[in-house]
């Protein structure tokens, strides 16, 4: 099979009449990499794979393949594989005929195509199965045919548009790891399209966060987590909780928030917004329920919450415990299980620390919507 | 059992007396306006043509004569063969499914385009303008093609003014008019469920066959062709069976010399007043038709339960 093949997209607009569905794309997709497009419903990442497939033309900007440029080549004489959203196989076709169906088309005789579809009905764990209708077959193994199918044609480019999102959860979980052994298999490029951040953050080296057409960050899954460029990514990417306020001092990568309602509280500067935030900026502050501790700060008490204790619930392997600090200001909590009845009572109040260096402050701005 | 199942569903979606009544009234309109009527036909084609007062008498037995008769006219000693209303039979079969098949050919893309432009505002309007000709009834419009097609019409003069032509064709007697007529006449049986299966047809699937290098033909034979043919089939099975059983427009628009073999059951009946001989007829018709529908049927293994759909 064929290592990895690099894609770019240099400064793609999409727009469809006055809508502007994807704005001003920059995105370098190394060969070989599990790539994912995350983001709320209708931002955009369907368009950008339809661009990338060659389903429809950029109104301006290039996508390359391989270094070439993909301009005026149709879907079918590109070296990418679609897999749909709600997977699109045959159902008049049996399974190995689905598979094979690329192979049907380059004019392949039966017999050799039922023989590759036999050998990747066996890769994705179904061998035996390949004279079943696809009506016949669990939401699972649909799925899992309809990557034979898209491999069978030996892309170099594989884009998958929320393929798992009709599954069930346990199966979610399993077809993660699965795909992701897959794509090191197989060794090509994989381009995957969730607005699951779970699905995202487990399976690619580089996450691209979309909002509303934006492209907002593109960086490795650890790194969005951790470090977030923008208040969506922030909010959007796992739980957090915000602090909205001003700055206060800078002191190299720290800074002062006083904020609304809890005092001043320190926190690093995101990465990416280093010199973009001065003194009496509008500022966002976020802090992760994880990283929230029992009890007061040592050194300074510009990291101490106090709250009062809401509501607690037990997840099995954390409690989050709700909270609410002065002003109404709500907080969420959470404290690893390790075999407490319980971490406090209702009404109690409670004080919070957190390292400075784990929470996380940029200019404000758009928050996605819960 | 699984009978029984579907039985015990209905009534209880339907409730026991709306499913009664809905029941009752499937039934009656089976019973009493289709078997009964088509078995007294079936009756009366085995009887002589008797004067009244022999009715119900010794002479009136069962026979084969009316059939007979179609395959070897008068002639009792069966050395020839009735060969004007054979050649007619045979004609009007060969016609329908000639029609038939033009209808396919012309409606398939037209369903294609309106299927999957699905909701678009001027399909909509599109598919009204084909429907409102069908406001106006059949002999009308039978009439109406007839003044086109015919000497001094609107095709002969236009042909004649951009002189293609120097004198007037006859579309009648060559019979281009009744093949117009018949294949107008049932079109839009052939258009509808065609155009239905094909919107119902996942636009990805066409998308992915695409996305796999499939060239339009191989799209069309692989996905589109396969997932409509319930709809073709539905429609060629009505647009046959009407077309052979026309008479309307043979009447009208069919040249003097060429007659339909539904002309020949009307003249049994009406002008020669022998029910029995055209009910035969017609048997022999309906016999016919239906066995080369189940036959075409069967060649292209379409199940009877998939046209309903
Ligand atoms: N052909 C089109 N014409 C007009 N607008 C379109 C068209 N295709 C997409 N859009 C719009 O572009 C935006 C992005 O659509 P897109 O399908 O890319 O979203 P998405 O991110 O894939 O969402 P989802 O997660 O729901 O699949 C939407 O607002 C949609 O309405
Ligand atoms: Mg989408």
């Amino acid at each position: 099979m064929s290592s990895g093949v690099a894609v770019n997209l240099e400064d793609i607009w999409i727009r469809f009449g006055d809508f502007v569905a994807v704005r001003d794309a920059n995105v370098n997709i190394n060969g070989g990499d599990f790539f994912s497009f995350l983001g709320p419903s209708g931002c955009g990442k369907t368009t950008i794979l339809r661009a990338v497939s060659g389903f429809l033309d950029p109104s301006e900007g290039r996508v390359l393949i391989g270094g070439k440029d993909m301009a005026g080549i149709g879907p079918n004489k590109r070296p990418t594989a679609l897999i749909f959203q709600n997977l699109a196989l045959f159902p008049l076709m049996k399974v190995w005929e689905n598979i094979s169906f690329s192979m049907e088309v380059a004019g392949i005789g039966a017999k050799e195509r039922r023989k590759r579809a036999d050998e990747l009905l066996d890769m994705i764990a179904l061998e035996g199965q390949g004279d079943k209708l696809p009506s016949e077959l669990s939401g699972g193994q649909k799925q899992r045919v309809a990557i034979a199918r898209a491999l069978c044609a030996n892309p170099d480019v594989l884009l998958l548009d929320e393929p798992l999102s009709a599954l069930d959860l346990k199966l979610r979980q399993h077809m993660r790891t699965e795909l992701r052994e897959i794509q090191k298999r197989v060794g090509i490029t994989f381009i995957y399209i969730t607005h699951d951040q779970g699905e995202a953050l487990t399976m690619s080296d580089n996450v691209a966060v979309m909002k509303a057409g934006v492209i907002d960050q593109i960086d490795s899954g650890h790194n969005i987590y951790d470090h977030p460029a923008t208040p969506f990514v922030a909010s959007f990417v796992g739980e957090n909780n915000v602090f909205r306020g001003k700055i206060k001092s800078i002191n190299g990568n720290e800074a002062i928030v006083s904020t609304n309602r809890s005092g001043d509280l320190l926190s690093r500067i995101a990465p990416a917004q280093l010199g973009n935030l001065n003194v009496g900026d509008d500022a966002m502050m976020f802090i992760r329920p994880e990283v929230l501790k029992l009890g007061p700060a040592e050194e300074s008490s510009k990291s101490t919450i106090s709250a009062d204790v809401m509501n607690e619930e037990f997840e099995g392997n954390t409690f989050s415990v709700f909270l609410e600090g002065d002003g109404g200001k709500s907080i969420k909590m959470s404290v690893p299980n390790a075999g407490q009845d319980h971490i406090s009572s209702r009404g109690e109040n409670l004080s919070l620390h957190y390292d400075p260096s784990n929470a996380v402050v940029m200019p404000a701005g758009e928050l996605a919507s819960e | 059992m699984k009978k029984k199942m579907i039985f015990s569903n209905f009534f209880k979606t339907n409730g026991v007396i709306m499913g009664s009544i809905l029941m009752g009234l499937v039934g009656f309109w089976l019973i009493f306006l289709i078997v009964l009527p088509q078995l007294s036909m079936l009756d009366y084609s085995f009887r002589f043509n008797l004067p009244p007062a022999d009715v119900g008498g010794p002479k009136d037995v069962y026979t084969l004569s009316n059939y007979q008769f179609l395959i070897y006219g008068s002639d009792d000693t069966h050395q020839t063969y009735n060969s004007v209303d054979l050649k007619v039979f045979v004609r009007t079969i060969i016609a329908a499914m000639m029609v038939t098949i033009f209808n396919i050919l012309l409606c398939y893309p037209l369903a294609y385009f309106l299927g999957q432009s699905k909701g678009s505002a001027f399909v909509r309007l599109l598919v009204v303008l084909l429907i409102i000709p069908y406001w106006i009834n059949e002999i009308l419009r039978a009439f109406a093609l007839r003044i086109i097609f015919g000497d001094s019409g609107l095709l002969n003069e236009t042909l004649m003014f951009l002189h293609l032509t120097s004198e007037p064709i006859d579309f009648i007697r060559h019979d281009v008019a009744l093949y117009a007529g018949l294949g107008y006449a049932y079109i839009l049986l052939m258009l509808f469920p065609m155009y239905n299966v094909i919107e119902s047809l996942d636009r990805n699937q066409i998308e992915a066959a695409r996305d796999m290098g499939a060239s339009w033909v191989k799209i069309h034979r692989r996905i589109v062709i396969p997932h409509a043919k319930p709809g073709i089939a539905s429609g060629a099975t009505m647009v046959f069976m009407l077309s052979a059983g026309a008479l309307a427009a043979p009447q009208i628009l069919g040249g003097p010399s060429s007659l339909w073999f539904t002309q020949l059951v009307y003249q049994w009946f009406n002008d020669s007043l022998n029910w029995q001989q055209g009910a035969a007829y017609a048997i022999v018709l309906l016999v016919s038709t239906i066995t080369i529908v189940l036959t075409v049927m069967r060649i292209f293994k379409v199940n009877m339960g998939d046209i309903g759909k």
